[in-house]
C-alpha cells in the first residue's frame, strides 16, 4: 500500500427539496491508499449511496470534494465502475450484451472480437452466469441480476471498484463464492474498493477498514475502524478468532448502541405524546 | 424430422394440443361473434323504425346489396378500362400498318373514380401525411424530451396547436397551396392540402409521447450511461431509444387515429378525393340507394381505422424488445 490514492476532503452534500435544501452529508473525511478494501456501514437512509455516487462523479458535492490520482473528481471516468444497489441492467439487453457493452465502451476498439468474446464469458463464468448469457434481465431471479452486475464491474479493470450492497440479495453460499472471488481479484489487481454493506460479517471479513457512518440528516464518519487480521482470509479459521470476534462487537456495537435508530424513533414518540398530554392538561 | 425434437415445437405442441387452449379461443371468438350479433339485430331493429326524407333507413341486408353493387360497378370500370386499353393498341397496330414511321398517340384512360378507387386515395393520403408527421414528429420529439430547455420552449407552442381543429386549417392550407406552384411530382393539389392537413393535426400526439417517453428514461439507466461514459448517440440509441418505444408507439397510434379520422372530414369538407367524399357525394345524390352506400362506407371507414391501429400494433411487436409488454 502507497500514498493517498483517493481522497475525500470535508464532503458535504445537499438536496434542493420543497421544504427547502435538504443536508445528507456534512464534514465527510477519508483517505484511501491504493490496494486498499474500505467499507461503509451504516443505518438506512443515513448517506452510503449518496458518499459512493459522489465518489462515482454521478453527484456533486457542494461542499468540499474528492481527489482521485491527484485530479479533482467532476465526472465519472473509465478507472472507476460501479456496481449499483438495484443492479441497473439494462432491461433490452442480454446478460452477455449488458456486460459486453462495458467491455466495448472500456476498451475503445483496443480489444479484438474474439478477445471481447473471451473477456466478457470469462467474467461471468467467475460470477457463475455462464449458463445464462443469452437470457434478458427480466427473465433471471434478482440474485443473478446482482451477479451480472459485479462481472459489468469487474470486467471494466477500474482501478477504483465502488460498490453499493454488492451481495445483498444473494443466497449465503453464492454470497460466500464471490466474497472470496472478489478477495482473489482485488488481491491479484491491487485494485481500490469501497464498498456499502449492512453485513458486519461480510465487513470485518472483506475490509481493511470499516467506515461507520452516523445517521442522517447532516451524516458523517462516526467511527473507522482498522481491521488488522492478515490476508488471505479465510472465513472458516476467522469464525473462532478472538480477533475478528472483537471487530465485529466493536461494529455492532457502534450500530446498535451509539447511533440506535430504532430508540430514537421511539423516544421522539414519547416526546409527542408527552407533549399531547401536556397541551391537553 | 429434426423438428419434431426441436423444443419450440414441443412447446407448440403442448400449446395446442391442450384443451385449455382450445376452449380459451373458443370462448373469445363466441363472444367476439356475439358482441357482432348484437349490433347487427339492433341495426336490424332500429332501422325498420326510422323514417328519412329518403325512405326507410336502410338495413344490413340492403347495405349487403349495395357492397356488392359497389363491387359490381368497380368490376364494370375495370373491364371498361381494358377495353379502351385493348381498343387503343388496335389503332396503334392499324396506324403502323398503314405507316411503319407513325407517331402513335398514348392517351390515358381517365377513370371514373369507384368506391375502391377512393379507399385508395384515402389510404394513399392517409399513410403520406401520418409518415410525414412521424418523420418530423419523432426525432423533434426525441430532441425536446433531451432537453428540458427545448420542451420549455416548445412546450406552449404544442399546447397551441394541438387542439386545433383539422377543419380550422383547412381553409389556411387549401389557401396557402393554391399560391405555390407546385410542380407535377407532388401530386394534385387536392392530394396536397388533405396530406397537409393531415400532417399538422397528427403530429402532436406523436411529438408529445415521444418528447415524455424519453425525458421519462429511469435514473437507473441514465446512471448507467454515465459511468459507463457512452457517447451521446450511443447513449440515444443504447439508452433513451429503446425506454421511449412503447411511448413513441403510443403516440403513433393516436396520431394515426387521429389522421384517419381528420382525413376523412377534410375529403368532404374539401372535396378532395378519397372516401370523405364518396360520403359526401353520396349525401348530395339522395337516390334511395344512397343511405346503404353511405352505411357501407362508414363501415368500411371504421374497418380501415381498425386495421391501421393493428398495422401499427404489429409494427410495435416488432420494434420494441419486450415482447410481452404490447397486448391490445
Ligand atoms: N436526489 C435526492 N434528492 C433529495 N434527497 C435525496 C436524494 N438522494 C438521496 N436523498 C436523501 O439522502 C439521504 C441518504 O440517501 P442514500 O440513498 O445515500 O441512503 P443509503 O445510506 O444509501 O440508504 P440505504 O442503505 O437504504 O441504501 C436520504 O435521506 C435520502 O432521502
Ligand atoms: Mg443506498
Amino acid at each position: 500500500m502507497q500514498k493517498t490514492h483517493l481522497e475525500l476532503t470535508q464532503v458535504g452534500i445537499s438536496f434542493p427539496t420543497e421544504k427547502g435544501p435538504f443536508v445528507a452529508l456534512q464534514n465527510v473525511n477519508l483517505h484511501i491508499k491504493k490496494g486498499e478494501f474500505v467499507s461503509l456501514i451504516g443505518h438506512s437512509g443515513c448517506g452510503k449511496s449518496t458518499v459512493l455516487n459522489i465518489v462515482a462523479g454521478l453527484h456533486q458535492a457542494t461542499a468540499g470534494g474528492v481527489i482521485l490520482n491527484h485530479k479533482e473528481v467532476t465526472e465519472p471516468g473509465p478507472e472507476r465502475a460501479v456496481v449499483f444497489q438495484n443492479h441497473s441492467l439494462l432491461p433490452w439487453l442480454t446478460v452477455y450484451q449488458n456486460v459486453e457493452l462495458a467491455v466495448k465502451q472500456q476498451s475503445k476498439g483496443k480489444k479484438t472480437k474474439a478477445e471481447i468474446r473471451d473477456w466478457v464469458e470469462h467474467n461471468l463464468a467467475l460470477v457463475h452466469m455462464s449458463h445464462a448469457l443469452d437470457k434478458r434481465p427480466g427473465e433471471i431471479s434478482g440474485g443473478m441480476k446482482q451477479r451480472v452486475g459485479i462481472a459489468r464491474a469487474l470486467a471494466m479493470q477500474p482501478e477504483v471498484l465502488l460498490m453499493d450492497e454488492p451481495f445483498g440479495a444473494l443466497d449465503a453460499l453464492t454470497r460466500a463464492h464471490l466474497q472470496d472471488s472478489l478477495m482473489e481479484i482485488q488481491a491479484q489487481l491491487n485494485t481500490t474498493v469501497m464498498m456499502i454493506t449492512h453485513d458486519v460479517d461480510e465487513a470485518v471479513l472483506l475490509s481493511d477498514r470499516i467506515v461507520m457512518m452516523t445517521n442522517g440528516p447532516a451524516a458523517t464518519i462516526g467511527e473507522i475502524l482498522t481491521v488488522d487480521l492478515p490476508r488471505p482470509r479465510h472465513r472458516l479459521q476467522l469464525a473462532d478468532d478472538p480477533t475478528y470476534n472483537h471487530y465485529r462487537h466493536q461494529v455492532l456495537s457502534f450500530l446498535y448502541e451509539k447511533q440506535r435508530k430504532v430508540e430514537d424513533l421511539g423516544s421522539k414518540r414519547a416526546e409527542k405524546q408527552q407533549q399531547k398530554t401536556q397541551a391537553s392538561a | 424430422m429434426k423438428i419434431l425434437h426441436h423444443p419450440a415445437f414441443h412447446q407448440w405442441q403442448s400449446q395446442f394440443s391442450s384443451t385449455l387452449f382450445w376452449r380459451k379461443q373458443l370462448k373469445q371468438s363466441l363472444l367476439t361473434f356475439s358482441g357482432l350479433l348484437v349490433f347487427v339485430l339492433c341495426w336490424q331493429l332500429a332501422s325498420s323504425q326510422i323514417q328519412t326524407s329518403l325512405g326507410q333507413f336502410p338495413g344490413p341486408t340492403q347495405a349487403a346489396a349495395q357492397w356488392s353493387q359497389l363491387v359490381d360497378e368497380y368490376q364494370a370500370e375495370q373491364q371498361r378500362e381494358d377495353a379502351f386499353y385493348q381498343r387503343q393498341l388496335e389503332r396503334h397496330a392499324a396506324l403502323l400498318a398503314a405507316d411503319p414511321q407513325a407517331e402513335l398517340p398514348n392517351l390515358p384512360y381517365r377513370a371514373r373514380p369507384t368506391f375502391f378507387s377512393q379507399i385508395l386515395t384515402s389510404l394513399q393520403t392517409v399513410l403520406t401525411g401520418f409518415v410525414l408527421a412521424s418523420l418530423i414528429a419523432i426525432p423533434l420529439g426525441i430532441l425536446i424530451g433531451l432537453s428540458s430547455n427545448l420542451y420549455q420552449v416548445f412546450n406552449p407552442l404544442i399546447q397551441l396547436f394541438k387542439p386545433i381543429s383539422p377543419l380550422a386549417w383547412l381553409p389556411l392550407v387549401t389557401l396557402i397551396v393554391s399560391s405555390v406552384d407546385l410542380s407535377a411530382a407532388w401530386g394534385s393539389r387536392s392530394f396536397v392540402v388533405s396530406v397537409c392537413t393531415v400532417m399538422l393535426c397528427s403530429l402532436w400526439p406523436t411529438l408529445l409521447n415521444t418528447a415524455v417517453g424519453v425525458s421519462q428514461v429511469p435514473q437507473d439507466l441514465l446512471n448507467v450511461s454515465k459511468v459507463l461514459r457512452l457517447s451521446w448517440w450511443r447513449h440515444l440509441r443504447i439508452i433513451v431509444l429503446p425506454s421511449a418505444v412503447p411511448m413513441i408507439f403510443t403516440g403513433l397510434r393516436l396520431s394515426l387515429g387521429i389522421a384517419w379520422m381528420v382525413l376523412i372530414a377534410a375529403e368532404m369538407l374539401a372535396q378532395n378525393p378519397g372516401l370523405g367524399k364518396f360520403v359526401w357525394d353520396e349525401f348530395q345524390n339522395g337516390s334511395s340507394n344512397s343511405l346503404s352506400r353511405i352505411c357501407v362506407a362508414v363501415l368500411v371507414i371504421g374497418l380501415l381505422g381498425f386495421a391501421l391501429d393493428r398495422l401499427m400494433l404489429t409494427l410495435q411487436r416488432k420494434v420494441n424488445w419486450d415482447k410481452s409488454a404490447v397486448s391490445r
